[in-house]
């Protein structure tokens, strides 16, 4: 019997067991997924002639892709969204209220948690609305509460809304992670540092980082997936005002449904996966380095 | 190495069953003709009390009840359901689009006519004698009450594939109170571009109003293109499609920028209106507000508008505030066919879904939803250009806007081309607009206009020079 068979059940039964789960992931992801690799290389649209008989293009859609000004654009607000609202805000806005909620009352503690909870679990749909009614031009309550009447924050400020709204919604999830990953560092150690006198800084430096290094590294790792292939900004700005916050899964979609070609937007979506994988091994890597 | 064995596995099975994208929608002519019972569902964009409600009421308060009661007298049990839309425009195009090519969607299916060359050459609309037979199209009266050119809204290729449901006409209009303070004429016409600029000039002395509103940007969407970029190509004498090719950085297209140019930076418009999300809308409650002195707009721009009883922007004195004049060519004699003056049109079709099991009685019950009574019933409330003849004859009589509108400007008028490619051309223009607007030079706009088209319709297809 090899020495991977732990359960004992032999290969043939072992398979028998998995098989139901990778036929469904077969079905649901695998499928998919090659199948619009597949349209990707063709110049299949919703309408017209190419949705009766597309051809098949090759790269073309990917070339076409990389010369496309629109594609830039919005590869680059895709950048500036996961730096500006994850990479950065949910990172640093996470850790420092676990940070600060570790010494605090229970029930503060509670309180905070359970409000920055909130923000995370509500549906998408009804959290896009509440901004909306908020940032709104015409009785907005961010405007009544500035005293700015008439601006337009979506159409004047549209990324910033965005990261701002995103920092808001997702906070919640690195603040958990942190919260749990404090508790690993070992008292003792922070004593000792506050007895010979270290500073807040080199504090969190010396003594708290090195035991929450991987634990930065996973959260920011499912972050930036997230953020990166996150379709919540279409319900606030839909990508407007001119293209001004248009991010890759937004952009793709307006290919897709917007203009009805599908083959193209398959294509960027397949870019979008390589982006993706890259982005994953980067973090893999750094993550085996730790040890 | 199992798992590599799995995976060409679902490889393999993926190939064969990808080889299927695109394939068309087999056709059933004629079926089910004599059955004695069966179903049918209306669809259209618009939503009881929401947008288009006229036309939802009508549809579930006349046509349904009417028409099932006319099955019943003939001993058929007929159930019609309506199937209410409240979307953008574009977002109602998709629906459709993705229903029709699944093998669903409402059995009278209503789009706008400019779709139609783009459902057609996918197959997802089907010429009505294939649906329901050469003879039953023929044989309906109404054909002979609708003028041919507006009939021509539902055809493709020489092809028929629907009946319009109405068309429309655009204009300039103009507010007679802010033209008095300006000491403009009330019965202004002008004759070409340079006396619109010239009227606008004067109007820039009345303190506090925009002088010209002339749409742009890619927020308006097609109502840049219609309302704006593509009555003036006319005025320069070459349509945006002509002789097989589209127009690309032609001399044409930069004239045409340039007067936007000369509206925008010359403060005789508004640029950032053009850039809101809801820059359309806020043009109408400005000209209501007796803040815009010039408007092109079409006529519904009068009967939904700024119409007092029911419009989105009410004028109260619409009737004696608000005048209209054809809009110029660039030049005398210089439109498309050595014309004076030039409009565009539009309108809806309605057809009859390639995937009904129903088709005959489709058809039919199309025919009912224009027969003469119906077409009077729905516009009884708020007259409208309607596609018949007979009907225009009776509900026009007490409006002169509309009146002037189907005497003297249908008759000079031109639809755009129904062909799939108009789309992005359509998006190619806006943005060039928007380019302009934004304080790029009609040169630079055009010559981004013109990557933008050659990507999307092939070198081989654009006109230069």
């Amino acid at each position: 019997m090899p020495a991977t068979d732990s359960a004992g059940l032999g290969r043939g039964r072992a398979l028998a067991f998995v098989a139901p789960a990778l036929v469904l992931i077969g079905i649901f992801l695998v499928f998919p997924a090659l199948w619009s690799i597949y349209i990707g290389l063709t110049d299949y649209t919703l309408t017209g002639p190419s949705s009766v008989n597309p051809r098949i293009v090759g790269a073309d859609n990917i070339t076409g892709a990389l010369s496309d000004p629109l594609f830039g654009n919005s590869l680059w607000l895709t950048l500036l969204f996961v730096f500006g609202s994850a990479l950065i805000g949910q990172n640093i806005l996470g850790f420092t209220l676990a940070w600060m909620l570790r010494g605090a009352r229970r029930w503060l503690r509670r309180l905070v948690e359970g409000l920055v909870l909130l923000a995370w679990i509500l549906p998408s749909t009804v959290v896009a609305y509440l901004w909306v009614a908020v940032l709104d031009r015409d009785g907005g309550t961010l405007n009544a509460l500035l005293n700015t009447p008439g601006t337009a924050w979506l159409v004047q400020y549209p990324m910033i809304s965005l990261i701002v709204f995103n920092l808001w919604r997702g906070t919640a999830f690195s603040m958990l992670l942190y919260s749990s990953a404090l508790d690993v560092v070992p008292p003792s150690q922070l004593e000792t540092a506050r007895m010979v006198g270290a500073g807040r800084f080199s504090t969190l430096k010396d003594v708290v980082f090195p035991h929450i290094r991987g634990h930065v590294l996973t959260n920011t790792l499912l972050i930036t997936l997230w953020t990166a292939n996150d379709f919540t900004p279409f319900l606030l700005t839909a990508g407007g005002p001119d293209h001004r916050s248009e991010t890759l899964p937004v952009f793709i979609y307006q290919q897709a449904l917007g203009s009805g070609a599908l083959g193209y937007a398959s294509a960027i979506s397949f870019l979008l996966l390589l982006v993706n994988l890259v982005i994953a091994l980067v973090y893999l890597r750094l993550l085996r380095r730790r040890g | 190495m199992r798992r590599r064995s799995l995976m060409s596995l679902l490889v393999a099975l993926t190939l064969p069953a990808a080889g299927c994208v695109g394939k068309p929608a087999g056709t059933d002519t004629g079926q089910n003709a004599d059955v004695r019972e069966y179903t049918l569902t209306i669809s259209s964009n618009a939503l009881a009390g929401g947008k288009n409600a006229a036309m939802a009421k009508w549809t579930t308060e006349y046509v349904i009840p009417k028409f099932v009661e006319a099955q019943k007298a003939k001993g058929i049990n007929a159930t019609v359901r309506f199937e209410g839309n409240g979307a953008d425009d574009k977002d109602y195009k998709t629906k459709v689009a993705l229903d029709l090519k699944t093998g669903g969607g409402a059995d009278v299916q209503e789009i706008d006519g400019i779709w139609l060359g783009e459902f057609a050459q996918a197959g997802q609309a089907k010429p009505l004698a294939d649906l329901v037979g050469q003879d039953k199209v023929d044989a309906w009266e109404g054909w002979s009450r609708i003028p041919p050119a507006v009939a021509a809204l539902g055809d493709f290729e020489g092809r028929r594939y629907g009946v319009p449901v109405g068309t429309d006409g655009r204009v300039l209009y103009f507010n007679k109170k802010l033209f008095a303070q300006a000491g403009l004429p009330a019965d202004w016409q002008p004759r070409s571009w340079d006396e619109i600029l010239d009227a606008a000039r004067k109007l820039k002395a009345v303190p506090g109003i925009v002088p010209i509103q002339l749409n742009a940007g890619t927020a308006m969407t097609e109502a840049t293109t219609m309302q704006g970029v593509l009555p003036l190509l006319a005025g320069t004498g070459k349509p945006v499609y002509d002789n097989g090719k589209w127009q690309g950085a032609t001399q044409n297209v930069k004239d045409v920028l340039g007067l936007y140019q000369t509206i925008y930076s010359g403060g005789l418009g508004d640029p950032l209106l053009q850039q809101e999300a809801k820059g359309r809308d806020k043009s109408f409650a400005q000209f209501a507000d007796n803040k815009i002195g010039i408007l092109l707009e079409s006529d519904y721009f009068w009967r939904a508008v700024l119409n007092p009883a029911n419009g989105v922007a009410k004028m109260a004195d619409r009737d004696s505030a608000v005048g209209w004049a054809r809009i110029p060519a660039q030049r005398p004699g210089s439109g498309v066919g050595g014309q004076d003056f030039v409009s565009m049109s539009g309108g809806s079709i309605r057809m009859v879904n390639p995937n009904t099991k129903y088709p005959r009685q489709a058809w039919e019950l199309l025919q009912f939803m224009n027969s003469f009574d119906a077409t009077r019933a729905r516009v009884a409330d708020t007259p409208q250009i309607t596609v018949r003849s007979d009907v225009n004859d009776e509900v026009l009589k007490g409006d002169p806007m509309l009146t002037y509108v189907s005497k003297e400007v249908l008759p000079i008028t031109r639809y755009r081309p129904g062909l799939a490619q108009y789309t992005p051309v359509s998006a190619a223009l806006q943005q060039a607009t928007a380019d302009v607007v934004a304080g790029k030079s009609p040169d630079e706009a055009a010559a981004a206009y013109q990557q933008a088209v050659v990507k999307a319709v092939g070198e081989a297809n654009v006109a230069t020079g």
